[in-house]
């Protein structure tokens, strides 16, 4: 045993940690879940809803897994009649003013009181026909509700915004029972990051105005995948009902955004669920643009492509998939006149208790990537070669006016990769449906260099398909040895191929906890 | 001298030597009492000799605890290069104990000596006194005598013309009950919620702005000055019970006695001697049922315990109770114990600071529970429901104030169940309505 480490035995299972770690986070190594509201591993620990109580041996007390360090030999029970009975009067002095009204409330479901009370609980009430603590529900800021009634004064809120934030709207107002969570009188919950106390919140206390009543949990899919709203790149979880995304939570990553996401990115996703989808290709038949199936319009696409050579610019937005960007640039050839990204920007948001954590100021999640695979995100030169080309392939990109006027001005024919319809121009010969990031599985490479995977959160509308399944197949078109990859998994591989520092990884390996391939900065 | 009442033949009179006598308060009249000479000879010693001295003497925190002041101040580091900090406790708010205020309001520079001596010997060179807010008369007192103090260069930057320096800031709580836990008067200090903190870290590790703290009671450090000016030995020998307690104790007197106010004995004194003799016994007609020996957070004594009760740390525990504070409630055969009981829990509901669920929520449903009982709306299974939540709130929090609450309810249904069960089976009327 290394001098560093102490071992440590909980319920029965002996395991060494490092000195220092504390009795709730050894548990969760030894497989054993210790019961608790106010601990959270991204914030201080009061100590303060008494849930982590534990029985020690030779300890005189139940000690509170939470704050207590393990000691060298220690024999910890958390499933000790002692313990089991603190837990038990805890969970009872909790609900005794807590409503019981889970049928109308939102977190009923992914309730940690609601969870505890059916492990650990009494089944019925000893409170009698006391009334309960009432407090009127309070907007505290644009998205977040306060419903004080349900609240267990874990102070998970008040600590976050104060030492998380650094923004100290909250705080515990009042003494004794008739204590609740106050807000300053002069401001709102409205810091860029102010949502994370919706999930902090192990009860439904603190709610989203924005995800009110449009779903209970238990009816939810959920989907790892990778917030696109900047090039943070936190991991989050989506989660759909019926095909329709209703919510983005933050998925833990601790390399990356610990627990947290911001409210642009959890506010981020109606788009998600737009319904004016283009959904079947459409081929230039004189001035209208008919519907194909997919064989004519990929051999339109190969035809149209090998008909300009090297006068071809490809414009995409940096939003695309790090596999669709790298088979795209194989489609176009090196000698494309330019492949470049669009990349919008915002102010900065950080979120100053944790390191290297903010809303970042380019808002996509795979600038980086495209760098990496080559691509410039020189807009104004790019455009600029529009009037030399024969060809100009859109990817995903909103046709606004400026855009559109550059087309109209030179005289290429333009190939459009879309999600979206639009009413597209004379200028448009081909238009080819795409699946959005939360239809597809793909890879993102962040700020950091940190590659990372999504998944499919939700079916692709009518017969769109990911990038890069249109670049493999209109690719290996070209040639009768070519063979287009089939899954997102071979299309990384292929890009993996073509770039030094991506050499050896595979979806597979890389898993959902993303890694770092390239230094910081190298590619941000 | 004396106050309220002459000093009584039986009492030790140290602390409350001038009480009642208004010239003392300033520092020539402290001076002449032989005043602030201790600390003239304790700036000349070793920090070290003084604590050791202390140490000596035996003598324990009067706060509560009883702790010893001694091994208290030795557990400051030294050498650390940090700034320590020497926090004199004066949110005197224990119900039933009034013996702080009375130090401060007659004798201010007692305090105010035996803090500068305690800042200097735990290396200490700023000292808080963290004073009750509802205390406005001993609040102008001390805010003169300290300022007299700097005019008279007994404080500042040359305490008593030495190399020392002494800074003395007087802060006046907000009425909080639970500020008078040490760690929740540091946070109050620091201008913060008052929540009491957990230790460890303690506060000679990380107290007061997270800097070695050292935290005292007012008694504990008037006692100081008589320690070094009279000798440990002197103080060791005040000593009539355990050789354990060492010393005088105040002790604060209220409730159904002729004589209210607050006596000062020597350790080991019998109760019977305090209530009988010294404060002339129980109204005419009348006789003891029940005595709350030290503050409200202690468990209660019935007669029979408190005849054979000896006043000294080990002696009350010993009759079932703590020696506490020292505020000694005395109630004779006219007093309801259910609804002293049910006083005191609301008390407690009133001011727990809402951290723990526990006591946030368990102090809150004892109240009710007693006041249904009260109300005539009890039944048998509420006193084993009370017992059952009692022994849920014990030693389940951060700080004691949830095991004071519970204290009392224990104590009230095991010693003084008859009267409980004359609510539950309407042999007396309810005192409550509209529960």
């Amino acid at each position: 045993m290394s001098t560093d480490c102490v071992s440590v035995t909980i319920d029965g299972c002996t395991i060494e940690v490092p000195k220092g770690t504390t009795i709730i986070e050894a548990a969760k190594q030894a497989g054993v879940l210790v019961p608790h509201y106010c601990y959270h591993p991204s914030l201080p620990s009061p100590a303060v809803c008494r849930m982590c109580l534990v029985e020690v041996e030779k300890a005189p007390k139940l000690l509170p897994a939470c704050v207590t360090a393990v000691a060298d030999g220690q024999v910890v029970h958390v499933h000790s009649p002692s313990a089991e009975k603190a837990r038990e009067s805890v969970l009872e002095f909790l609900l005794i003013n807590h409503p019981l009204d889970c049928p109308i409330c939102d977190q009923a479901g992914e309730c940690e009181l609601q969870d505890y009370v059916f492990y650990e609980g009494r089944s019925g009430t000893r409170y009698g026909d006391y009334p309960k603590r009432f407090n009127p529900v309070e907007v505290f800021g644009p998205d977040v509700l306060y419903v004080p009634n349900r609240c267990i004064l874990c102070t998970r809120c008040v600590r976050f915004m104060d030492s998380v934030a650094d923004a100290p709207v909250l705080n515990v107002s009042e003494r004794g029972d008739r204590a609740f969570i106050g807000i300053d009188p002069d401001h709102a919950l409205d810091h860029p990051w102010a949502g994370n106390v919706v999930d902090l919140c192990p009860v439904g206390s603190l709610i989203s105005q924005d995800f009110l009543h449009k779903a209970r949990a238990w009816d939810l899919d959920t989907t790892a995948s990778i917030c696109s709203g900047c090039s943070q790149g936190c991991n989050v979880m989506i989660d759909t009902r019926d095909d329709v995304v209703v919510r983005i939570r933050p998925r833990a990553n601790l390399e990356v955004n610990r627990h947290f996401m911001c409210d642009h990115g959890r506010m981020h996703y109606r788009w998600m669920n737009r319904g004016d989808r283009t959904e079947a290709p459409l081929v230039r038949e004189g001035d209208r643009l008919r519907a194909t199936d997919w064989e004519t319009a990929l051999e339109h696409l190969a035809k149209s492509l090998g008909d300009a050579g090297p006068d071809v610019v490809l414009l995409a937005s940096a939003n695309v998939s790090t596999e669709g960007l790298g088979l795209l640039k194989r489609l176009v050839g090196d000698t494309a006149l330019a492949t470049t990204v669009l990349v919008p920007s915002g102010p900065e948001e950080p979120l100053v208790g944790i390191p290297d954590l903010a809303l970042r100021a380019e808002r996509v999640a795979n600038a980086s990537g495209a760098r990496l695979l080559g691509y410039d995100t020189d807009w104004k030169a790019a455009t600029g070669n529009l009037s030399r080309a024969k060809r100009v392939v859109l990817v995903d990109l909103p046709l606004d006016a400026e855009l559109q006027r550059l087309l109209d001005e030179s005289h290429a024919r333009v190939v459009v990769l879309g999600t979206v319809d639009e009413s597209w121009s004379e200028a448009v010969d081909l238009v080819l449906p795409m699946s959005s990031l939360v239809e597809e599985d793909g890879t993102f490479i962040n700020r950091d260099g940190r590659v990372q995977r999504f998944q499919a959160a939700k079916g692709a509308p009518g017969m769109a398909r990911p990038a890069w399944w249109v670049a493999a197949a209109a690719w290996a078109r070209h040639a009768p040895d070519r063979t287009a990859e089939e899954t997102a998994a071979e299309a990384f591989l292929t890009v993996a191929s073509q770039v030094p520092s991506l050499d050896g990884i595979t979806h597979g390996t890389l898993g959902f906890g993303g890694r770092r391939v390239v230094a910081a900065g190298a590619v941000g | 001298m004396g106050y309220p009442h002459p000093i009584h033949s039986s009492e030790t009179p140290v602390l409350s030597t001038h009480f009642g006598d208004a010239p003392a308060r300033t520092v020539a009249g402290w001076q002449e009492r032989g005043g602030y000479a201790a600390l003239k000879a304790a700036l000349a010693m070793a920090p070290t000799e003084i604590i050791d001295t202390v140490k000596a003497s035996g003598l324990r925190g009067r706060g509560g605890a009883g702790f010893p002041t001694g091994l208290k101040w030795s557990f400051m580091p030294t050498g650390d290069g940090k700034p320590h900090y020497l926090v004199c406790n004066a949110d005197e708010s224990e119900p039933g104990t009034f013996k702080d205020r009375e130090i401060m309001r007659w004798t201010p520079h007692a305090l105010i000596e035996g803090c500068a001596i305690a800042s200097y010997a735990i290396g200490a060179e700023q000292c808080y006194i963290y004073i009750r807010g509802e205390f406005t008369e001993p609040w102008s007192i001390m805010e003169a005598a300290v300022a007299e103090a700097y005019a008279e260069g007994v404080l500042g930057d040359h305490a008593m013309g030495s190399k020392h320096r002494i800074d003395m800031v007087l802060h006046r709580g907000a009425g909080a009950y639970i500020c008078g836990e040490e760690t929740a008067l540091m946070n109050s200090l620091e201008g913060k919620r008052g929540n009491p903190r957990i230790k460890p870290p303690f506060p000679a590790q990380a107290g007061l702005f997270g800097r070695p703290t050292t935290i005292n009671n007012v008694e504990t450090l008037a006692a100081v000055p008589h320690i070094l000016t009279r000798g440990a030995e002197w103080y060791a020998g005040l000593c009539a019970g355990n050789k354990k307690s060492t010393g005088t104790k105040l002790i604060s007197v209220c409730g159904h006695v002729m004589k209210p106010g607050n006596y000062e004995l020597t350790m080991g004194t019998a109760m019977s001697e305090l209530i009988f003799d010294m404060c002339g016994g129980m109204r005419p007609g009348r006789t003891l049922k029940a005595v709350i020996p030290g503050g409200s957070s202690v468990p209660i004594l019935n007669a029979a315990e408190a005849d054979t009760c000896i006043l000294d740390y080990e002696g009350v525990v010993e009759a079932g109770s703590m020696l506490g504070s020292g505020g000694m409630i005395v109630m004779d055969d006219s007093t309801d114990m259910v609804y002293e009981i049910y006083r005191l829990a609301k008390f407690y509901a009133h001011e727990s600071c809402a951290q723990c669920t526990q006591c946030r929520e368990g102090t809150a449903w004892t109240t009710k529970i007693l006041a249904r009982i009260l109300a005539g709306k009890g039944t048998v299974e509420d006193l084993d429901l009370l017992l059952d939540l009692a022994d849920n709130m014990t030693g389940k929090t951060i700080c004691v104030l949830s095991d004071s609450c519970a204290a009392p309810v224990v104590s009230g249904i095991k010693k003084f169940r008859n009267e409980f069960d004359d609510y539950l089976t309407a042999k007396k009327a309810p005192v409550l309505v509209g529960i």
